[in-house]
């Protein structure tokens, strides 16, 4: 065999799995896309996010929680290890409301939630004042937030940026501009790309966002995942305006104001629309005033890898042993798990987290 | 607002195609940037000529009679208007004076013309260095010259720039040219295409003549070309027949050559290919100007550098071909006026590939030492570039999420030609396999204020 | 009062009163803005982000976006503003050119 594991996608998630798993002395070889591809890891929203999520499954809010936990450590190893930072700030996040009904809906469904967390669920609410406080430039539409103290943000490009780095530093095989045409099992995996490139495998993990809709069937897979629009915007850089990120808003480590994110069922089609744009920043103007001065550079639409639920899916598969799909929607938040915890998983060890949720199980045959 | 034919561009494309397809019954909206009509090419000439048109000299007189044929009824020039978005349809959305506001039409133009071709060299981020091309908007729009300047780098160019500021009495304290004999003799084979277009070779000889009267040093075949200074360029520094160089000077005016501006093109998703006489990319169209994008037109310098004449008579044939699409004309009416402007076309082009030839770009900064910057917004390195390419990226789209070249307010304009030239040598690769930038709107930026205030909760946002 | 500058101007045009960095200068009114300052002998418009470079007037056709300047709490490219009387330029997000709102 060429390697122990062969990865199909060298985007964040991939990356990780292979970071962890070359941690552990496997070998890997990393299978990726050419410069064009869809790659939700470029266009990602880079929140590193617990609250919100796994609402209405709290075993995926606690795997949020337990990745949001390992992301500091994770963040400076990988960096050190590649030679650079990856920015993280984690002093908490919002979620801001326009209007104190839908406030007090968000609170009373978090509180159920907690009860399930066995109460460890750190948010607060804040009203404007108290936000005001926190956040000088906030507007007076904003009547409060919930401040979640497990979140946070990170910078996803330079996150991207170290692990494909340190993957190579460790070892791993990353083979690029590569499209992966077929993946056979007759005695060891054979992975095969449209060049005529074959790997050899021993195991082989698909992650490879939305290419795992077709690629993931013949490997003995639902994978049910579509693609779901977000259109982004960032502004040209700015002094500190934003202390805490939240889902409309972030300023990044370079200095843009990062907002986000429209959600749009329009299939593989990432362009921006004026519409979509004019939307997002009405939103931001309404959360920070000060933004109507700011000068937009750049905006892209970026797809999300989504499941029917919107939860991951870790899942072997049954037709081929030894083959897994890896796919979620929050490569960066999952992304200390996926490369600290999934390892064990994956090899079947003792300390292998139960992620019998998340299989494809859940979904009803079609 | 809609219109038969949105003409984004004011120069001499976009000028002649207003013209035309408003003579010939279409109602046209003529989007440009600036205040008053010209582009860069005739920057605001109809005041310039009546200030310094002994300076400016006849060629530029021509463009008067081109911003004399906008006034239609037909013709809404939308002047001072940003376009940031064009979006398929056609939905084209810009500010103007401060607000957003947007265009309607099934046909669009692309007039959009040329940029200075990067040329990145040590030095060139300092105040006081600044594109040739700058130079001649300062002396066409503002009567503004620099008093102590080098003219760096290869082209025609060079020369027009060099014999303005001598009649403007500030004569460049030299040219530093980097074409070589071997490049002169290697572009003879191509006088026989030259020799048709004679009278823009004669223009270039009495430029020459101009400028050696004047008693301008000229160096040519210049290598190791860099600009030192602390806060401002103070000096050029340089290779030339066998020894090293330093000229102080206030300003250095770099040039080697123009590139199709493709902003707009790209964000639209239209097909370029990689020319190798002109070194760079250019948007494939048809003998009228047709895209593969349906009713998209490019005309003039943005669909492959060609020059004044050139555009201005690919701006009247993209009209026609839009007059004979909407039914204003019909093909034989169309074909009966566009012959003669074929002919003329293919005379005027006649010149490019001796001058693409003689004039080639700056080999150093096609590939720029590690050090240099090549992004001049984000202030990435070429070596950066390099270890991008060593990380995996085959193009430039990942390279500007690892190292963010191509993120800032130019969107690339300035850097990208260069870092696709690095990857692609770098992992040996051809240009067409490397490819570009991903160009999306904004094309130029806009305040969040004038995008807000243009949202409409009731417009269908998925359309 | 004029400081000495680079460049060289043909045009005598009646001025008007601007002001640049908190500094008073007299430009021509309805003259390009980054080449009156240019002219003004101003090369300095403003120092990156990045690594706190200096920077002016590179392209002149707004491409280039070197040439920015913040008027009214907006960062735009001088090359494509016309001088008028009692224009504020400031360097774009400096200390007390921020909108505090």
């Amino acid at each position: 065999m060429d390697t122990d594991y062969a990865i199909i996608g060298g985007g964040v998630v991939g990356l990780s799995v292979a970071w962890g798993l070359l941690s552990r002395g496997r070998r890997v070889t990393v299978i990726d896309g050419d410069d064009g591809a869809f790659r939700a890891s470029r266009g990602n929203f880079g929140l590193v996010w617990v609250q919100s999520k796994g609402m209405k499954q709290p075993r995926y809010a606690r795997w949020s929680q337990q990745s949001a936990a390992l992301w500091a450590d994770f963040a400076a190893e990988l960096g050190e290890n590649a030679g650079t930072i990856v920015p993280l700030e984690q002093k908490g996040g919002y979620d801001l409301h326009f209007s104190e009904e839908t406030l007090a809906e968000t609170v009373e469904k978090y509180e159920i939630l907690k009860a399930k967390l066995g109460g460890d669920y750190p948010f607060e609410v804040l009203g404007h004042n108290a936000l005001r406080k926190e956040e000088p430039h906030i507007g007076p539409k904003v009547v409060g937030a919930i401040l979640h103290h497990q979140d946070g943000h990170a910078n996803p490009l330079r996150l991207l940026r170290a692990l494909a780095a340190d993957v190579r530093r460790m070892g791993g095989q990353v083979l690029t501009g590569k499209t992966v045409t077929g993946v056979t099992k007759p005695d060891g995996f054979r992975v095969t790309c449209a060049d005529g490139t074959v790997i050899g495998a021993d195991r082989v993990i698909l992650s490879a966002g939305l290419g795992a809709a077709t690629l993931g069937p013949a490997m003995g897979f639902k994978a049910p995942v579509r693609p779901q629009r977000g259109q982004v915007l960032i502004t040209e850089k700015l002094p500190k305006l934003i202390n805490r990120p939240s889902l409309i808003a972030r300023q990044v480590d370079e200095g843009g104001i990062q907002i986000g994110a429209t959600n749009e069922e329009v299939g593989l089609d990432d362009r921006v629309t004026q519409p979509g744009l004019s939307g997002l920043a009405a939103e931001a103007i309404a959360a920070y005033p000060a933004l109507a001065r700011a000068q937009l550079v750049r905006s892209w639409g970026a797809l999300r890898v989504l499941s029917p639920d919107g939860l991951p899916i870790y899942q072997e598969s049954r037709e081929m042993p030894g083959a897994f799909l890896v796919t979620c929607h929050s490569g960066i938040t999952l992304a200390a798990v996926h490369a600290r915890l999934l390892p064990d998983w994956l090899e079947g060890t003792q300390a292998a987290p139960d992620l019998e949720v998340f299989s494809e199980d859940r979904f009803a045959v079609s | 607002m809609t219109r038969d034919l949105v003409v984004i561009g004011a120069g001499p494309a976009g000028m002649a195609a207003a013209a035309t397809a408003a003579e010939a019954g279409l109602s046209v909206a003529l989007l440009d940037e600036q205040k008053r009509p010209g582009g860069q090419i005739y920057r605001d000439v109809d005041r310039a000529m009546v200030r310094r048109g002994a300076i400016l000299g006849a060629d530029f007189a021509h463009g008067a009679g081109l911003t004399a044929g906008l006034r239609h009824d037909r013709i809404k020039h939308l002047a001072g208007a940003v376009v940031w978005a064009i979006e398929e349809g056609f939905r084209v959305s810009y500010t103007q004076d401060g607000k957003g506001a947007q265009v309607s039409g099934a046909r669009v133009l692309l007039a959009t013309g040329a940029l200075e071709r990067p040329m990145p060299v040590p030095g060139w981020t300092m105040p006081g260095v600044m594109t040739a091309g700058a130079a001649q908007i300062l002396l066409k729009q503002s009567g503004v010259v620099p008093r102590r300047a080098v003219l760096v780098g290869s082209g025609p160019l060079i020369y027009l720039i060099a014999a303005q500021m001598v009649r403007a009495g500030t004569p460049p304290l030299a040219l530093v040219e980097t074409q070589t004999r071997g490049d002169m003799m290697g572009a003879m084979r191509h006088l026989g295409g030259a020799l048709r277009g004679f009278w823009t070779l004669a223009k270039g000889l009495k430029l020459l003549a101009e400028i050696t009267r004047a008693r301008v040093p000229r160096h040519t075949g210049a290598t190791q070309i860099a600009i030192e200074g602390a806060d401002r360029a103070e000096a050029i520094t340089f290779h030339a027949a066998g020894r090293a160089h330093r000229i102080v000077c206030d300003t250095v005016l770099l040039h080697h050559g123009v590139v199709p501006n493709t902003q707009a093109a790209r964000s639209l998703g239209v097909t370029h290919r990689w020319n190798t006489a002109q070194q760079c990319f250019l948007p494939q169209v048809d003998d009228w100007g047709a895209t593969d994008v349906p009713g998209l037109m490019i005309a003039g310098d943005g669909a492959g550098i060609g020059g004044a004449t050139v555009a201005e008579i690919a701006g009247r044939l993209a009209a026609l071909h839009a007059a004979c699409e909407t039914g204003h004309l019909t093909r034989e009416q169309r074909d009966a006026r566009a012959g003669s402007l074929h002919r003329a076309l293919d005379k005027d082009r006649a010149i490019r590939p001796f001058l693409d030839a003689a004039y080639p770009p700056f080999a150093q900064a096609l590939a720029p030492a590690d050090a240099t910057i090549v992004c001049r917004c984000e202030e990435v390195t070429a070596g950066t570039i390099r270890a991008h390419a060593g990380l995996g990226c085959t193009g430039p789209n990942q390279a500007k999420a690892f190292g963010r070249a191509g993120m800032g307010p130019c969107q690339g304009r300035y850097c990208g030609l260069t870092v696709t030239g690095i990857l692609a040598q770098a992992n040996g690769q051809t240009p067409d396999e490397t490819g570009y930038y991903r160009i999306r709107p904004p094309l130029k930026p806009v305040t969040l204020g004038e995008l807000a205030a243009m949202d409409n909760p009731g417009q269908d946002a998925a359309e | 009062m004029k400081t000495v500058s680079p460049f060289l101007e043909l045009d005598d045009a009646p001025t008007v009163a601007v002001t640049f960095d908190g500094r008073t200068l007299d430009l021509p009114e309805g003259a390009n803005l980054a080449a009156a300052l240019l002219a003004a002998g101003e090369g300095v418009f403003r120092r990156t982000p990045v690594s706190g470079a200096p920077r002016g007037p590179f392209c002149m056709m707004g491409a280039c976006f070197d040439c920015l300047v913040e008027i009214d709490g907006i960062v735009r490219q001088a090359c494509m503003i016309e001088v008028t009387e009692g224009l504020q330029i400031a360097r774009p997000h400096e200390a007390g050119a921020e909108d505090d709102t």
